[in-house]
């Protein structure tokens, strides 16, 4: 357990390090730093000045391994464009950007695995057919088409929820939340909704194949041949099962969550640091670019932790194993 | 023998399993009828394809759609439970008759432990607190041959042997004192070196417990150790049934002769002792009259028009025209 962890630690280290790479290259290669910061009348010599200041006439190791120490703390510098550190700015805009990923993800995941399961255990009832249907379009409609049609039917039409924005915010120490006014769940209906529905439907589908795979196992046949009830096999044995490959993909599809809230932030103008980040794309702020990279990346790599974890909860031939691998 | 005059345990009428497939409906099970007693070791025989899994699981009720009880009927102590409503099957299930299927390595569930298994198994069908089930299940775990049980009753499936294993689903079909216990082909899975030990536990255990067991095997000789009365099967219908003795020493049905053809030994596998040209016919090609009758060294006029009912000869049934007097003049007794 404990080689495993390490080995799996030093995984993620690799994996920040080529994105950081990635993000750093982006200061060296999109455009001009100092470009970006000093005036048009700058003489060529105060370039030269600040180059020198800013150590970028160092060698490239020597340029990356301050990138890395510097990042390590959470520091990216100052944005171009709005000149303020861009740690502060994406402190203050992630809250928006997790709560959005955790009522979507909190959604697809509820309502994904417990369709599937009731798919799987209706295949033949209509309703399933039906819901299988329908998760086809979820599938195949891209995100922004579902954000806009949403807002045109819910917001435009019916006028029954806000069509952008955050409603009003909290806030409650270092984090401003949405959650605690009516007005801030309202505008987290929408979003939410368009951010989780991809994911719910490949939730659902996955979970449903499965399910139907597990249930013409031998040991489900052999539950029913004891006597065991129908819900006893379904949800005792049978779910259990299912959720064990289900895990690793739904890990990952949560991670894609965070990343994806680029399209649905853009669609809302919801305040979040996908939002921010599309911005800084539009006027280069590598900074903020970069630190955008970083935070992905560490989502998906400590996701991707917690996802291994679990695996090992679940399933205990994994976990026993190592055991066993000590007591004999 | 009292058994003649009492009901028997499961009596299967005139059973008939159908497939309907797109290409026509199949018939897996056909026609097919015999009594188990209480207490008897009823071994069931046939080739590749016979349809001894379907009629094992028709019994238990379990056949996956589209597979569905046709015809006939199941009775269990006189009791009809063919057509039972699934809660009321289910209480059977486990409690009346039990099933072990094929595979040990796959038949327990790999996320819990051997004695959680057990122990939900033991309350489904009887209302002892947790504790009093766990301790029933470290004894069944012992009777079953399972060393330090205590210990075991703790372990997930994948920390046992294949043999082991298989103890623990025996141990599992038995743990509500099931009166029938369908075994189907219960050690093809395992090695050959312990197979002869799990069918000599799985009978001693049956014995002991009081319940019958309808094997299904392909080897016939577990069959001649271990079973009282013997069903052959062929395309899906009863070609013979009798007394082990009677079906092993002096078979009847011509099929039944090409099968016992050698000396059956532990171990072999039917398919090997086979004898006889050809093959069985697939389902959708099961020829008029007697389905055997392309392949039988005897056939005669009868045979490829009109089916063969199994006629009662001494204490066996053989489904074959050699045996009806007004056909062939008593020409297949010699
Ligand atoms: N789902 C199904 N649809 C159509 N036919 C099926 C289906 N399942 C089984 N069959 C057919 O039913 C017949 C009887 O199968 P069964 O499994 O009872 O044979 P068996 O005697 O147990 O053979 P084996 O010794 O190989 O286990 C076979 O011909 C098989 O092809
Ligand atoms: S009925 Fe005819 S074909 Fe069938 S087994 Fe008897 S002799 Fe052979
Ligand atoms: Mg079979």
């Amino acid at each position: 357990m404990f080689a495993f962890l390490v080995r799996r630690l030093l995984q993620s280290i690799v994996v920040m390090l080529v994105v950081g790479l990635v993000a750093f290259s982006l200061f060296n290669f999109v455009g001009d730093p100092i470009h970006n910061m000093v005036g048009q009348e700058a003489t060529t010599e105060q370039r030269e000045e600040l180059r020198e200041q800013l150590g970028l006439n160092d060698p490239f190791p020597l340029q990356f391994a301050r990138f890395v120490a510097n990042a390590a703390q959470g520091e990216f510098g100052i944005s171009y464009r709005m000149a303020r550190p861009v740690d502060v700015v994406i402190a203050e805009r992630l809250p928006a950007t997790l709560e959005l990923a955790f009522v979507s993800a909190f959604f697809a995941l509820f309502l994904g695995v417990s369709a599937g399961v009731y798919a799987a255990l209706n295949r033949y009832g209509w309703t399933s057919r039906l819901v299988m249907t329908i998760s086809l379009i979820g599938v195949s409609l891209p995100t922004f088409l579902i954000g806009i049609l949403l807002i045109w039917i819910f917001a435009v039409q019916l006028q029954w929820l806000p069509s952008f924005g955050r409603g009003d915010v909290v806030q409650v120490g270092a984090w401003r939340t949405g959650f605690l006014t009516e007005s801030g769940l309202r505008a987290l209906i929408l979003p939410a909704i368009t951010l989780g529905l991809f994911q719910l439907t490949l939730i659902m589908r996955l979970v449903r194949a499965e399910m139907l795979e597990v249930l013409r196992t031998d040991y489900i046949k052999f539950a029913r041949a004891r006597g065991l009830s129908n819900r006893a096999i379904n949800f005792g044995h049978a779910l259990k099962n299912t959720l064990v490959p289900v895990i690793t993909i739904t890990g990952l599809q949560l991670g894609s969550i965070i990343a994806f809230a680029i399209i649905t932030e853009t669609v809302f103008q919801w305040p979040g640091v996908g939002l921010l980040f599309i911005i800084a794309i539009q006027f280069v702020d590598i900074p903020v670019m970069a630190a955008y990279l970083m935070l992905i990346a560490l989502f998906f790599v400590v996701i991707n932790l917690i996802v291994d974890l679990l695996y090992y909860a679940v399933d205990p031939r994994l976990r026993v194993e190592a055991g066993s691998a000590r007591a004999h | 023998m009292s058994s003649a005059v009492k009901t028997p345990l499961l009596q299967v009428r005139n059973l008939r399993v159908e497939f309907p497939t797109r290409r026509g409906v199949l018939t897996a099970v056909d026609d097919l009828s015999f009594d188990i007693h209480e207490g008897e070791v009823l071994g069931v025989v046939g080739e590749s394809g016979a349809g001894k899994s379907m009629t094992g699981t028709a019994v238990i009720g379990l056949l996956e759609p589209p597979g569905r009880i046709a015809g006939g009927e199941v009775l269990l102590r006189g009791r009809r439970i063919d057509n039972l409503p699934y809660e009321e099957l289910r209480r059977i299930r486990g409690k009346e008759i039990g099933m072990i299927f094929q595979d040990p390595l796959t038949s327990l569930n790999p996320l819990y432990t051997v004695g959680r298994q057990l122990v939900e198994t033991i309350r489904t069908h009887s209302d002892l607190s947790e504790g009093r089930a766990k301790a029933r299940a470290v004894e069944l775990l012992a009777e079953v041959g399972i060393p330090a049980p205590e210990r075991r009753v703790n372990q997930y499936p994948h920390q046992f042997s294949g043999g082991m294993r298989q103890r623990v689903v025996i141990a599992l079909a038995l743990c509500a004192n099931p009166r029938l216990v369908i075994a189907d082909e219960p050690t093809t899975a395992l090695d050959v070196s312990i197979q002869a030990q799990i069918i000599s536990l799985l009978k001693r255990l049956c014995s002991e417990h009081g319940a019958a067991v309808m094997l299904i095997t392909h080897d016939m000789g577990v069959i001649a150790e271990t079973a009282d009365r013997v069903a052959v099967m062929y395309a899906g219908r009863l070609a013979e049934i009798g007394p082990v003795k009677d079906v092993v020493k002096h078979a009847r049905h011509p099929y039944t002769h090409g099968l016992m053809g050698s000396i059956p030994i532990v171990g072999q596998d039917l398919d090997r002792l086979t004898q006889i040209d050809g093959s069985m016919p697939r389902l959708s090609e099961i020829p008029p009259g007697c389905p055997f009758h392309p392949r039988c060294p005897r056939v005669f006029e009868p045979c490829d028009q009109e089916r063969p009912d199994p006629i009662p000869v001494e204490n066996s049934e053989v489904a074959c025209w050699l045996y009806d007097d007004k056909r062939s003049g008593g020409g297949g007794h010699g």
